[in-house]
């Protein structure tokens, strides 16, 4: 099965066999930040934007990402934004293992895109879906209120 | 985005028994998807156009080249690949065959040679030397193996149901030294096993994740001012990243060395050859960055170019580095005036005085691997790694450091195996600097890669030279006097110039005592790609013109062009007369063993006409004596831990594995000295962040320089293991000696204990067992006058080549039947990788003096800068090769050792030249000795006889 979709801003053509996972595919395509972890859609660590919204690309078909946008953190490392949000992650020591981290900014990204107020219990809200055995969250929650109080 | 993407067609392919269901690309070849889509790096890319045969895999059972063949049309073949080929973790018997036999060096054509050989046996399970050669035709190895590929074929049921032990083995080559348990000894390679299983990771193998490409666009003309540039078509291409021109990177000169730094990154103003530097692209990948280079629109000033070192000298000429008008006046880059002695009153002394004029060719090394570089900027920290096929990692890093003005400390420099230098690595290039400047402007990891064309253009090859040279001789053969006037042509950057100037010069009176020496040199400034260092640098044109007249002289007098070289040969302990300190030397029984051992008496001169017989000589230095830049820091440096069970040693070293064998060799003296045996080495090397310092592969060093910094490393080690022995034992630790895993009383060597249990007891002590080691040549090597540094070194080489060639008369081609070498290289470490870089030099030997040239067009274009152009030996030129080890001990060397891969080469051109003169009465005095030039001396000579010879 072909399938068109714009990845990172680039209009793509991607291969998957039938029944793959979108998690598959954008590894295949060299997007290695999209991480495999529990495969059954409860870790997180597969965070993908798919036309916007964050999703756990190990549970979405593949063919559901048939002509839509995807982004995943290589599409975003020049993003002034998430440039801010990954010096609030290292500065905040936010980072240990870091195999949840691509997820992880990827979702406080894409909230800190919404805008308007952010308490800490909206970013633990948005990042609810993220698990991280490492950091106990403290530091992660701390990096995204750093980065939200750094925008103009 | 790029063409694969677009119009994929969906192909299914079976690779090594997996089904695969790809998309691919109108364009995509069948090794693009093997490489980027599979990750099959084992099959290797060096041409792109059929030549090499790096790229060749089994399809549906038939070796093809993968490069040549689309991917849509292989569309449900059965493709077997080079990681196929191992079953179960299984070596097949012929891998173990090219393990045992040595027949790989820097191993880039090793997975093309295996699945070439798989085809043939599996058609011919018993072949014949001829069913070979036209088997394997198709695949080049540019360090020369394919003798040790022969065999290895042929021998390769002998490896059915054996396991391939690492235990020393002889394989028919004769243990050195019987003193030494592992030097001396033809151990198999360290790197074998992944060499020919495609596991060795090259530069261009690697895979970073959110790793773009780069692309360099060069100039279309040769001499220019560059009048603007518009990059908007190709920023504008979906995909691309970045493009920069000159305003985008670091306006300092960069080069070799600090005396002529005159490159740039990319060209400010002026260009100064087909190809040179003017702007790149990074992008998403490489189609991508290809094409959107093309897009970049450059319009150039052209100006009056030159393309002979002679026209370059004259008056009036075009200057092609008119911002240093003085410096660089009349075009000259590098002058040499040396005279030892008194070049007159030694003429004056001859019987017979010979001169003529020589003229070399400009060949290039032509690894198979292409030049490539991965830069990754750490922007957080302020890091730099670069990965790179890098010779000489060490000046990479000054270099680098130098650039981007950050501490060498800060950048790590990584040399994954290398494909082949010969001297083409050993310097930063264009893409080291671009990949850098784009990894930082980007924040993601970058490669870059030359094509075989763009390595062309890049050269740093041979330098070609014009040569006048004169000696003197008195009538029992005895030198008073050699003149040479040599013009060699630069190119337009300066390179490893400067040293190749006086290395034309400096090593001529090595060889043979010479009194009285003068050496007029002028390196000179062209509109041509730049020359650089390349195998036995400088040396090997000079060589041919004395051998050549050597020949000459003797013929005059009547003498045997044996006895004359034996009257004037070096000696050991001789200060030559331009101040170069020979210490070990068995050059007279290179000669006396060649002369007897080849039937020289009984074939000169006495062997039907068409057949000939001829002798040559040369030699090299074992590292250079001085580094490229000043600096007190020792040139080798080693470190070696013993793991806390005492079972193994792990040897951390910085020195380049090439081909040349030093990951072998450098365990075999690590283990020698600790007294373990081989097989307990682990070797971690060349990255800067792990191993001490080494200066690189180049100028033949790496065996003596580096083989003495580990011996010293491995000797600290040991000591403090004798130490807490001798405490066990309850004996005196000087009585007691290490070797094969055990430790004992020498005298008595009952009285011991295992070697592991010591290292435990150390270990349990006083924690890591660590030892460290390092090598500077002796100080003060080398006389006071200018450039005197050029050819010090603490050890020579010296060798002995005889060939026998066959010149047809009808058409003049030169078929070179066999080849007998006798080289003294001081004590040989491991005898299969030693006679495999002989056999290695007198092929790349054989294609410089017979074949090889780089063809400029009358614009400063490059004729032939492709595989099929520019002819590299291929096996079936490949002659019968003796090749034996004429033993010295060479007191600074470790264990007595010197050099060979340099000092091959020097001698074989004078051989064949002196051959071919022997069997039609022609010296060819331009190289290379082409069917042309013979023909038209053979006219010349009936025209003055009279008489067809």
């Amino acid at each position: 099965m072909k399938l068109t979709l714009s990845l990172n801003g680039h209009s793509t053509e991607l291969v998957a066999a039938p029944g793959a996972r979108l998690l598959d595919v954008l590894r295949d395509a060299g997007c290695t930040s999209v991480k495999r972890g529990c495969e059954t859609g409860d870790c997180g660590a597969c965070c993908v934007l798919l036309d916007g919204e964050p999703v756990n690309s190990c549970v979405v078909p593949a063919a559901f990402a048939a002509d839509a946008i995807v982004t995943t953190l290589e599409g975003l490392n020049d993003d002034p934004l998430m440039r801010r949000l990954q010096d609030c992650f290292l500065e905040a020591g936010a980072v240990q293992c870091g195999y949840c981290t691509p997820g992880l900014l990827l979702v406080a990204w894409q909230r800190l895109r919404e805008g308007g107020e952010l308490t800490e219990y909206d970013v633990r809200h948005a990042m609810s879906g993220n698990l991280c055995r490492c950091t106990g969250y403290a530091k992660p929650v701390r990096a995204v209120l750093d980065a939200w109080e750094a925008m103009p | 985005m790029s063409d694969k993407r677009n119009d994929a067609h969906l192909i299914q392919l079976t690779v090594n028994g997996r089904v695969h269901t790809l998309g691919v690309g109108p364009q995509a070849t069948l090794k693009q998807v093997l490489r980027e889509e599979l990750n099959l790096t084992g099959t290797k890319s060096g041409c792109d156009a059929g030549d090499c045969g790096a790229c060749t895999v089994l399809m549906n059972g038939r070796a093809v080249t993968s490069c040549l063949v689309l991917a849509a049309a292989a569309d449900g073949a059965e493709i077997t690949t080079i990681e196929g080929v191992a079953q179960g973790g299984e070596l097949h018997p012929l891998q173990k065959s090219f393990i045992k036999h040595g027949a790989l060096q820097c191993g880039f054509c090793t997975p093309g040679m295996i699945i070439s050989s798989l085809e043939l046996i599996g058609k011919k399970p018993a072949p014949e030397e001829s069913d070979i050669k036209a088997a394997l035709g198709g695949n080049l190895c540019r360090c020369g193996t394919y003798p040790r590929i022969i065999k290895a074929v042929k021998d390769w049921r002998s490896f059915e149901g054996v396991d391939l032990d690492t235990e020393p083995s002889d394989e028919g080559e004769r243990d050195q030294i019987r003193t030494h348990s592992t030097v001396g000894r033809g151990v198999p390679r360290y790197d074998g096993p992944d060499k020919v299983t495609g596991r060795t990771e090259y530069t261009a193998d690697i895979r970073l994740p959110d790793m773009a490409h780069g692309k360099i666009l060069g100039s279309t003309v040769a001499h220019g001012l560059i009048k603007s540039i518009d990059t908007s078509a190709a920023k504008a291409l979906p995909g691309v990243l970045a493009v920069i021109t000159a305003a985008d990177v670091p306006a300092l000169r960069y080069g070799v060395s600090p005396a002529r730094y005159d490159e740039e990154i990319l060209a400010r103003e002026r260009v100064r050859y087909v190809g040179d530097e003017v702007a790149a692209v990074v992008a998403v990948d490489e189609a991508t960055a290809e094409k959107a280079v093309q897009l970049i629109k450059v319009e150039y000033e052209r100006l009056p170019a030159v393309f002979d070192p002679r026209d370059a000298l004259a008056e009036g000429a075009p200057l092609i580095h008119p911002e240093e008008a003085e410096k660089y006046a009349r075009n000259i880059n590098t002058q040499v005036e040396w005279h030892f002695g008194d070049v007159e009153q030694g003429f004056a002394e001859a019987d017979c005085i010979v001169e003529d004029s020589f003229v070399g060719n400009r060949t290039y090394q032509c690894p198979i691997e292409p030049h490539a570089s991965v830069a990754r900027w750490e922007h957080h920290a302020g890091k730099l790694t670069v990965w790179s096929s890098s010779m000489a990692p060490h000046y990479l890093r000054h270099m680098l450091s130098r650039i981007f003005e950050i501490p060498q400390g800060d950048i790590r420099t990584i040399t994954p195996c290398v494909g082949g230098g010969f001297g083409v690595k050993a310097e930063a290039t264009p893409l080291d600097l671009c990949a850098v400047i784009f990894s930082r402007l980007i924040g993601r990891p970058v490669m870059m890669k030359y094509s075989r064309e763009e390595m062309f253009h890049h050269f740093r090859g041979r330098h070609k030279q014009y040569i006048d040279m004169k000696i003197g001789v008195k009538k029992d053969g005895t030198i008073t006097a050699c003149q040479s006037h040599i013009l060699l042509d630069g190119g337009a950057y300066t390179s490893y110039g400067i040293v190749t100037a006086y290395y034309a010069g400096s090593m001529v009176p090595t060889l043979y005592k010479i009194p009285n020496y003068k050496y007029d040199g002028y390196r000179m400034y062209t509109n041509l790609p730049a020359s650089g260092a390349m195998r036995g640098h400088g040396v090997p044109q000079p060589r041919y013109a004395f051998e050549s007249l050597l020949d000459m002289a003797a013929e005059e007098l009547g003498l045997d062009p044996f006895d004359i070289r034996l009257r004037n040969a070096m000696q050991p302990d001789t200060m030559t007369c331009n101040d170069l300190d020979i210490s070990s030397c068995e050059f007279t029984a290179t000669l006396e063993q060649a002369r007897e051992q080849t039937g020289w008496n009984e074939k000169k001169g006495k062997l039907p006409p068409g057949k000939g017989i001829g002798v040559g000589c040369g030699g090299f230095v074992s590292g250079a004596g001085y580094p490229i830049y000043r600096s007190k820091f020792p040139h080798s440096n080693a470190l070696i831990r013993l793991s806390e069970d005492g079972m193994a040693a792990s040897l951390y070293i910085a020195a380049a594995e090439i081909g040349q064998g030093c990951n072998t060799i450098l365990p075999q003296i690590a283990a020698e000295e600790l007294g373990i045996p081989y097989h307990r080495i682990w070797l971690v090397e060349s990255d800067s962040v792990l191993g001490p310092t080494d200066l690189g592969s180049y100028s033949s060093r790496v065996t003596l320089m580096a083989g003495n910094a580990v011996r010293m490393a491995a000797a600290e080690v040991k000591t403090k293991l004798l130490e807490v022995a001798g405490k066990q034992l309850g004996c005196d630790m000087h009585g007691l000696t290490a070797r094969d895993g055990r430790i004992f009383v020498a005298e008595h060597p009952r009285i011991g204990m295992d070697w592991d249990e010591a290292a435990r007891l150390a270990f349990s002590a006083d924690g890591p067992v660590t030892g460290t080691g390092h090598y500077s040549p002796p100080p003060g090597l080398g006389g006071r006058y200018k450039g005197a540094a050029v050819g010090t070194s603490p050890a020579y080489s010296f060798s002995t080549a005889v060939c026998e060639v066959t010149v047809d008369l009808e058409t003049g081609y030169v078929t070179v039947d066999d080849f007998y070498d006798f080289s003294d290289a001081g004590t040989v470490i491991n005898p299969v990788t030693f006679h495999g870089q002989v056999e290695g030099g007198i092929i790349m030997g054989l294609g410089e003096t017979l074949m090889e040239d780089t063809l400029v067009r009358d614009d400063g274009s490059l004729i032939n800068p492709d595989l099929h152009g520019y002819l590299v030996p291929t096996i079936s030129d490949s002659p019968r090769i003796v090749s034996r080890a004429v033993e010295s001990y060479e007191p600074r060397g470790p264990f007595g050792a010197k050099e060979i891969g340099e000092g091959c080469l020097p001698p074989i051109l004078g051989a064949i030249g002196n051959a071919v003169y022997d069997a039609c009465g022609v010296r060819v005095t331009e190289l290379p000795i082409t069917p042309e030039k013979i023909l038209a001396g053979l006219q010349k000579n009936r025209e003055k006889t009279g008489r067809t010879p």
